[in-house]
Protein backbone atom coordinates (compact mmCIF):
# COMPACT_ATOMS: atom_id res chain seq x y z
CA UNK A 1 0.00 0.00 0.00
CA UNK A 2 1.35 3.62 -1.08
CA UNK A 3 1.54 6.47 1.34
CA UNK A 4 0.30 9.51 0.23
CA UNK A 5 0.40 12.84 1.79
CA UNK A 6 -2.38 15.60 2.42
CA UNK A 7 -2.22 18.92 1.91
CA UNK A 8 -5.59 20.95 3.09
CA UNK A 9 -7.07 24.26 2.33
CA UNK A 10 -9.12 25.31 5.50
CA UNK A 11 -10.31 28.52 3.18
CA UNK A 12 -10.27 30.03 -0.32
CA UNK A 13 -7.29 31.93 -0.68
CA UNK A 14 -5.49 30.52 1.83
CA UNK A 15 -2.01 28.03 1.43
CA UNK A 16 -2.43 24.75 1.48
CA UNK A 17 -1.01 23.00 4.39
CA UNK A 18 0.76 19.61 5.58
CA UNK A 19 -2.61 17.78 7.36
CA UNK A 20 -1.18 14.38 7.41
CA UNK A 21 -0.49 10.77 5.61
CA UNK A 22 -2.59 7.67 5.36
CA UNK A 23 -1.76 4.43 3.22
CA UNK A 24 -4.29 3.28 0.62
CA UNK A 25 -4.10 0.56 -1.86
CA UNK A 26 -4.99 2.76 -5.07
CA UNK A 27 -5.94 5.87 -6.27
CA UNK A 28 -9.88 5.50 -5.80
CA UNK A 29 -9.33 4.46 -1.81
CA UNK A 30 -7.27 7.74 -1.38
CA UNK A 31 -9.57 9.72 -2.95
CA UNK A 32 -12.39 8.25 -0.48
CA UNK A 33 -9.57 8.23 3.22
CA UNK A 34 -9.22 11.99 2.09
CA UNK A 35 -12.66 12.82 2.29
CA UNK A 36 -13.39 10.53 5.19
CA UNK A 37 -10.09 11.47 7.57
CA UNK A 38 -9.96 15.51 6.13
CA UNK A 39 -13.27 16.59 4.49
CA UNK A 40 -16.55 15.14 6.36
CA UNK A 41 -17.16 18.04 8.64
CA UNK A 42 -16.57 21.04 6.00
CA UNK A 43 -13.43 22.18 7.75
CA UNK A 44 -11.11 21.92 4.63
CA UNK A 45 -12.21 23.63 1.03
CA UNK A 46 -9.96 21.96 -0.68
CA UNK A 47 -7.33 18.47 -0.53
CA UNK A 48 -4.35 17.76 -2.69
CA UNK A 49 -3.58 14.28 -1.97
CA UNK A 50 0.11 13.64 -3.56
CA UNK A 51 1.83 9.99 -3.55
CA UNK A 52 4.47 10.41 -1.28
CA UNK A 53 7.04 9.02 -3.50
CA UNK A 54 6.05 11.95 -5.73
CA UNK A 55 7.81 14.55 -3.27
CA UNK A 56 10.85 15.61 -4.13
CA UNK A 57 12.61 16.86 -1.12
CA UNK A 58 14.93 20.00 -0.84
CA UNK A 59 16.64 20.50 2.33
CA UNK A 60 20.23 22.02 1.71
CA UNK A 61 20.34 25.71 0.94
CA UNK A 62 24.19 26.54 0.56
CA UNK A 63 25.22 30.06 0.53
CA UNK A 64 28.79 29.77 -1.07
CA UNK A 65 29.52 33.09 -2.15
CA UNK A 66 27.71 34.47 1.42
CA UNK A 67 25.46 36.90 -0.82
CA UNK A 68 24.25 38.82 1.68
CA UNK A 69 23.42 41.83 -0.72
CA UNK A 70 20.41 40.40 -1.58
CA UNK A 71 19.04 40.25 1.47
CA UNK A 72 17.72 42.67 4.54
CA UNK A 73 20.65 41.36 6.94
CA UNK A 74 23.24 42.77 4.08
CA UNK A 75 22.33 46.33 4.91
CA UNK A 76 23.35 47.27 8.05
CA UNK A 77 22.63 51.28 8.30
CA UNK A 78 22.64 52.45 11.46
CA UNK A 79 25.94 53.52 11.99
CA UNK A 80 26.20 55.06 8.46
CA UNK A 81 23.28 57.13 9.61
CA UNK A 82 24.56 58.31 12.79
CA UNK A 83 27.53 59.38 10.66
CA UNK A 84 25.49 61.20 8.10
CA UNK A 85 23.65 62.87 10.33
CA UNK A 86 26.44 64.34 12.56
CA UNK A 87 28.15 65.30 9.12
CA UNK A 88 24.93 67.34 8.07
CA UNK A 89 24.58 69.03 12.27
CA UNK A 90 28.01 70.06 12.47
CA UNK B 1 25.79 10.83 26.01
CA UNK B 2 27.21 11.37 22.45
CA UNK B 3 27.41 14.99 21.39
CA UNK B 4 25.00 14.69 18.91
CA UNK B 5 22.13 13.35 21.24
CA UNK B 6 23.09 16.29 23.24
CA UNK B 7 22.96 18.74 20.48
CA UNK B 8 19.83 17.14 19.40
CA UNK B 9 18.26 17.26 22.99
CA UNK B 10 19.65 21.18 23.21
CA UNK B 11 17.67 21.73 19.82
CA UNK B 12 14.43 20.17 20.84
CA UNK B 13 14.05 21.91 24.51
CA UNK B 14 14.64 25.20 22.79
CA UNK B 15 11.47 24.68 20.99
CA UNK B 16 13.07 22.89 18.07
CA UNK B 17 10.60 20.64 15.51
CA UNK B 18 11.72 17.73 14.22
CA UNK B 19 10.42 15.85 10.97
CA UNK B 20 10.12 12.42 9.58
CA UNK B 21 13.81 12.13 7.97
CA UNK B 22 16.17 13.69 10.32
CA UNK B 23 18.19 12.27 12.53
CA UNK B 24 17.02 11.37 16.14
CA UNK B 25 18.40 9.71 18.80
CA UNK B 26 17.48 5.95 19.47
CA UNK B 27 15.67 6.70 22.79
CA UNK B 28 13.90 9.38 21.40
CA UNK B 29 12.57 6.87 18.63
CA UNK B 30 11.48 4.44 21.16
CA UNK B 31 9.87 6.72 23.33
CA UNK B 32 7.91 8.49 20.28
CA UNK B 33 6.84 5.17 19.44
CA UNK B 34 5.90 3.57 22.09
CA UNK B 35 4.00 6.79 23.43
CA UNK B 36 1.85 7.36 20.05
CA UNK B 37 1.62 4.00 19.88
CA UNK B 38 -0.72 3.87 23.45
CA UNK B 39 -2.46 7.15 21.92
CA UNK B 40 -3.43 5.43 18.96
CA UNK B 41 -4.13 2.35 20.88
CA UNK B 42 -6.44 4.40 23.54
CA UNK B 43 -8.25 5.88 20.44
CA UNK B 44 -9.52 2.61 19.17
CA UNK B 45 -10.27 0.93 22.63
CA UNK B 46 -11.76 4.09 23.72
CA UNK B 47 -14.70 3.38 21.29
CA UNK B 48 -15.67 0.05 23.10
CA UNK B 49 -17.21 1.25 25.97
CA UNK B 50 -19.24 4.02 23.85
CA UNK B 51 -20.06 1.41 20.67
CA UNK B 52 -22.11 -0.43 23.50
CA UNK B 53 -24.48 2.00 23.78
CA UNK B 54 -25.13 3.11 19.79
CA UNK B 55 -27.84 0.67 20.00
CA UNK B 56 -29.63 2.38 23.32
CA UNK B 57 -29.30 5.79 23.03
CA UNK B 58 -32.29 7.83 24.48
CA UNK B 59 -32.78 8.93 20.46
CA UNK B 60 -32.15 9.21 16.70
CA UNK B 61 -30.02 12.58 17.55
CA UNK B 62 -28.19 10.93 20.42
CA UNK B 63 -27.68 7.51 18.20
CA UNK B 64 -26.36 9.80 15.43
CA UNK B 65 -24.07 11.91 17.56
CA UNK B 66 -22.52 9.05 19.32
CA UNK B 67 -21.88 7.18 15.76
CA UNK B 68 -19.92 10.14 14.75
CA UNK B 69 -18.24 10.56 18.07
CA UNK B 70 -17.01 6.60 17.31
CA UNK B 71 -16.20 7.54 13.86
CA UNK B 72 -13.90 9.86 14.98
CA UNK B 73 -12.20 7.91 17.66
CA UNK B 74 -11.18 5.60 15.18
CA UNK B 75 -10.34 8.41 12.17
CA UNK B 76 -7.60 9.46 14.82
CA UNK B 77 -6.30 5.72 15.57
CA UNK B 78 -5.90 5.80 11.78
CA UNK B 79 -4.28 8.57 11.74
CA UNK B 80 -1.78 8.40 14.92
CA UNK B 81 -0.79 4.41 13.74
CA UNK B 82 -0.11 6.23 10.40
CA UNK B 83 2.76 8.47 12.19
CA UNK B 84 3.97 5.53 14.19
CA UNK B 85 4.16 3.58 11.03
CA UNK B 86 6.59 6.49 9.94
CA UNK B 87 8.53 5.85 13.09
CA UNK B 88 9.54 2.44 12.18
CA UNK B 89 6.46 0.43 13.29
CA UNK B 90 3.58 -0.82 11.08
CA UNK B 91 0.38 -0.69 12.07
CA UNK B 92 -0.05 -4.55 11.61
CA UNK B 93 2.31 -4.93 14.49
CA UNK B 94 0.68 -2.29 16.63
CA UNK B 95 -2.50 -3.89 16.10
CA UNK B 96 -0.95 -7.47 16.96
CA UNK B 97 0.71 -5.81 20.07
CA UNK B 98 -2.28 -4.01 21.39
CA UNK B 99 -4.85 -7.68 21.18
CA UNK B 100 -1.86 -9.46 22.55
CA UNK B 101 -1.74 -7.42 25.64
CA UNK B 102 1.43 -6.74 25.20
CA UNK B 103 1.07 -2.72 24.74
CA UNK B 104 -1.40 -0.79 26.24
CA UNK B 105 -4.06 1.55 26.45
CA UNK B 106 -5.40 4.77 28.67
CA UNK B 107 -7.12 3.33 31.99
CA UNK B 108 -10.15 4.87 31.77
CA UNK B 109 -11.02 2.55 28.58
CA UNK B 110 -10.91 -0.78 30.81
CA UNK B 111 -14.17 0.49 33.16
CA UNK B 112 -17.81 -0.53 32.28
CA UNK B 113 -20.30 1.57 31.29
CA UNK B 114 -23.21 0.77 32.96
CA UNK B 115 -25.90 3.67 32.05
CA UNK B 116 -26.68 6.17 30.13
CA UNK B 117 -25.17 8.62 32.32
CA UNK B 118 -21.79 7.04 32.07
CA UNK B 119 -21.94 8.05 28.44
CA UNK B 120 -22.22 11.72 29.23
CA UNK B 121 -20.16 11.53 32.04
CA UNK B 122 -16.93 9.94 29.42
CA UNK B 123 -17.94 12.42 26.87
CA UNK B 124 -17.22 15.17 28.90
CA UNK B 125 -14.97 14.57 31.14
CA UNK B 126 -13.00 11.41 29.95
CA UNK B 127 -12.87 13.37 27.12
CA UNK B 128 -11.94 16.84 28.54
CA UNK B 129 -9.15 15.20 30.76
CA UNK B 130 -7.86 13.79 27.31
CA UNK B 131 -8.07 17.18 25.60
CA UNK B 132 -5.84 18.45 27.71
CA UNK B 133 -2.73 15.97 27.44
CA UNK B 134 -3.48 16.46 23.85
CA UNK B 135 -3.55 20.03 23.52
CA UNK B 136 -0.57 19.52 25.36
CA UNK B 137 0.94 17.84 22.10
CA UNK B 138 0.10 20.64 19.97
CA UNK B 139 3.87 21.82 20.35
CA UNK B 140 5.42 18.43 20.26
CA UNK B 141 9.24 18.23 19.35
CA UNK B 142 7.82 16.17 16.66
CA UNK B 143 6.41 18.23 14.09
CA UNK B 144 4.12 15.42 12.60
CA UNK B 145 2.31 13.98 15.75
CA UNK B 146 1.95 17.63 16.38
CA UNK B 147 -0.27 18.67 12.94
CA UNK B 148 -2.48 15.86 13.40
CA UNK B 149 -3.25 16.79 17.00
CA UNK B 150 -4.33 20.04 15.54
CA UNK B 151 -7.37 18.40 13.75
CA UNK B 152 -8.06 15.58 16.71
CA UNK B 153 -8.10 18.52 19.02
CA UNK B 154 -10.57 20.36 17.19
CA UNK B 155 -12.89 16.89 17.15
CA UNK B 156 -12.39 16.12 20.83
CA UNK B 157 -13.93 20.32 21.73
CA UNK B 158 -16.99 18.41 20.11
CA UNK B 159 -16.94 15.75 21.89
CA UNK B 160 -17.52 17.62 24.97
CA UNK B 161 -19.98 19.82 23.87
CA UNK B 162 -22.04 16.71 23.11
CA UNK B 163 -20.75 14.82 26.39
CA UNK B 164 -21.76 18.40 28.06
CA UNK B 165 -25.26 18.39 26.84
CA UNK B 166 -26.08 14.76 27.49
CA UNK B 167 -25.42 15.68 31.14
CA UNK B 168 -27.64 19.23 30.87
CA UNK B 169 -30.31 17.06 29.14
CA UNK B 170 -30.30 14.80 32.13
CA UNK B 171 -29.67 17.30 34.65
CA UNK B 172 -32.24 19.32 33.81
CA UNK B 173 -34.65 15.59 33.64
CA UNK B 174 -36.12 13.69 36.76
CA UNK B 175 -34.36 12.53 39.77
CA UNK B 176 -34.28 9.06 38.47
CA UNK B 177 -31.76 10.74 35.63
CA UNK B 178 -29.89 13.10 38.14
CA UNK B 179 -29.34 10.19 40.07
CA UNK B 180 -27.58 8.31 37.15
CA UNK B 181 -25.51 11.24 36.76
CA UNK B 182 -24.44 11.51 39.71
CA UNK B 183 -23.83 7.82 40.32
CA UNK B 184 -21.68 8.07 36.86
CA UNK B 185 -19.36 11.15 38.35
CA UNK B 186 -19.00 8.99 41.80
CA UNK B 187 -17.92 5.66 39.49
CA UNK B 188 -15.68 8.12 37.08
CA UNK B 189 -13.72 10.14 39.59
CA UNK B 190 -11.20 7.64 40.77
CA UNK B 191 -9.91 6.92 37.25
CA UNK B 192 -10.23 10.43 36.04
CA UNK B 193 -8.00 11.64 38.85
CA UNK B 194 -5.85 8.96 38.18
CA UNK B 195 -5.72 9.64 34.21
CA UNK B 196 -2.69 12.66 33.93
CA UNK B 197 -0.53 9.89 35.54
CA UNK B 198 1.62 10.01 39.28
CA UNK B 199 2.68 13.66 40.03
CA UNK B 200 6.40 13.10 38.74
CA UNK B 201 8.19 16.85 38.58
CA UNK B 202 8.29 17.71 35.12
CA UNK B 203 12.65 17.64 35.00
CA UNK B 204 12.26 14.18 35.77
CA UNK B 205 9.69 12.73 33.10
CA UNK B 206 11.51 11.50 30.51
CA UNK B 207 8.82 12.69 27.90
CA UNK B 208 8.94 16.05 28.87
CA UNK B 209 12.84 16.54 28.69
CA UNK B 210 12.72 15.58 25.07
CA UNK B 211 9.83 17.63 24.44
CA UNK B 212 7.61 15.20 23.35
CA UNK B 213 4.75 16.68 26.05
CA UNK B 214 4.92 20.24 26.53
CA UNK B 215 3.59 19.70 30.06
CA UNK B 216 4.09 17.61 33.39
CA UNK B 217 1.62 15.41 34.45
CA UNK B 218 0.58 17.51 37.60
CA UNK B 219 -0.01 20.33 35.73
CA UNK B 220 -2.03 18.87 33.27
CA UNK B 221 -4.56 17.18 36.02
CA UNK B 222 -4.34 20.95 38.27
CA UNK B 223 -5.62 22.39 34.82
CA UNK B 224 -8.54 19.50 34.54
CA UNK B 225 -9.36 20.38 37.93
CA UNK B 226 -9.43 24.45 37.21
CA UNK B 227 -11.59 23.82 34.79
CA UNK B 228 -13.90 21.04 35.44
CA UNK B 229 -14.20 21.11 39.02
CA UNK B 230 -16.62 24.42 39.08
CA UNK B 231 -18.45 23.32 35.91
CA UNK B 232 -19.72 19.84 37.88
CA UNK B 233 -20.23 21.76 41.06
CA UNK B 234 -22.36 24.14 39.66
CA UNK B 235 -25.23 21.73 38.47
CA UNK B 236 -25.31 20.49 42.25
CA UNK B 237 -23.31 17.66 41.71
CA UNK B 238 -21.16 16.28 44.30
CA UNK B 239 -17.67 14.80 43.97
CA UNK B 240 -16.46 11.86 46.56
CA UNK B 241 -13.71 13.40 47.40
CA UNK B 242 -14.03 14.95 51.26
CA UNK B 243 -10.61 16.75 50.65
CA UNK B 244 -10.80 18.19 47.48
CA UNK B 245 -10.48 21.91 47.63
CA UNK B 246 -8.39 24.61 46.13
CA UNK B 247 -6.01 26.67 48.15
CA UNK B 248 -7.49 30.08 47.21
CA UNK B 249 -3.30 31.34 48.29
CA UNK B 250 -1.27 29.23 45.72
CA UNK B 251 -4.09 28.06 43.42
CA UNK B 252 -3.31 25.19 43.70
CA UNK B 253 -5.78 21.77 43.86
CA UNK B 254 -5.73 19.64 47.10
CA UNK B 255 -6.93 15.82 46.58
CA UNK B 256 -7.10 13.22 47.95
CA UNK B 257 -4.04 10.89 46.43
CA UNK B 258 -5.16 8.81 44.00
CA UNK B 259 -5.13 5.16 43.83
CA UNK B 260 -1.93 4.94 41.31
CA UNK B 261 -2.04 0.82 42.77
CA UNK B 262 -5.27 0.89 40.74
CA UNK B 263 -4.42 2.50 38.02
CA UNK B 264 -1.11 0.20 37.34
CA UNK B 265 -3.31 -2.78 37.90
CA UNK B 266 -6.05 -1.64 35.42
CA UNK B 267 -3.51 -0.55 32.31
CA UNK B 268 -1.56 -4.07 32.83
CA UNK B 269 -4.78 -5.52 31.35
CA UNK B 270 -6.57 -6.65 34.89
CA UNK B 271 -9.50 -3.60 35.01
CA UNK B 272 -13.04 -4.99 34.86
CA UNK B 273 -13.41 -4.82 30.81
CA UNK B 274 -9.63 -4.89 29.98
CA UNK B 275 -9.85 -8.48 28.72
CA UNK B 276 -13.62 -8.89 27.32
CA UNK B 277 -12.78 -5.60 25.32
CA UNK B 278 -9.14 -7.16 23.90
CA UNK B 279 -11.22 -10.49 22.87
CA UNK B 280 -13.87 -8.39 21.39
CA UNK B 281 -10.75 -6.51 18.83
CA UNK B 282 -9.41 -9.57 18.31
CA UNK B 283 -12.98 -10.78 17.17
CA UNK B 284 -13.45 -7.89 14.76
CA UNK B 285 -9.60 -8.29 13.50
CA UNK B 286 -10.98 -11.61 13.04
CA UNK B 287 -13.74 -10.77 11.09
CA UNK B 288 -12.53 -8.13 8.73
CA UNK B 289 -9.75 -10.37 8.13
CA UNK B 290 -11.40 -10.62 4.01
CA UNK B 291 -12.27 -7.19 3.38
CA UNK B 292 -8.70 -6.51 3.93
CA UNK B 293 -7.46 -9.10 1.72
CA UNK B 294 -10.27 -7.95 -0.97
CA UNK B 295 -9.36 -4.52 -1.02
CA UNK B 296 -5.37 -5.72 -1.67
CA UNK B 297 -5.98 -7.94 -4.03
CA UNK B 298 -8.30 -6.06 -5.93
CA UNK B 299 -6.42 -3.11 -6.20
CA UNK B 300 -3.16 -4.94 -6.83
Amino acid sequence: MDVYEVFRQERKGQAFQHAGSFRAPDQRFAEMYAREFYGRRGESVALWIVPRDAIQPIEEFVDELNRNYHRVDGYSLKEKLREARARVSS
Amino acid sequence: MAEREQRFLEYVQEGGQVETDDWMPDEYRARLIKFIEMHGNSELMGVLPEREWILRAPTLQRKLALTAKVQDEVGHAQLIYRVVEDLGKPREQCLDDLISGKSKFHNVFHYPTKTWGDVGVIAWLVDAAAIISQKALLKCSYAPYARIMKKICWEESFHILHGRDVVLAMMLGTDEQRELVQEAVTRWWGPLMQFHGNPIAAEDDPMFVWRIKSQGNEEARQQFLDGYVPQILELGLELPDPNLRKDEETGVWEYTEPDWAELRHVVTGHGPKSQERLEFRRLARRETEWVRETVLAEAA
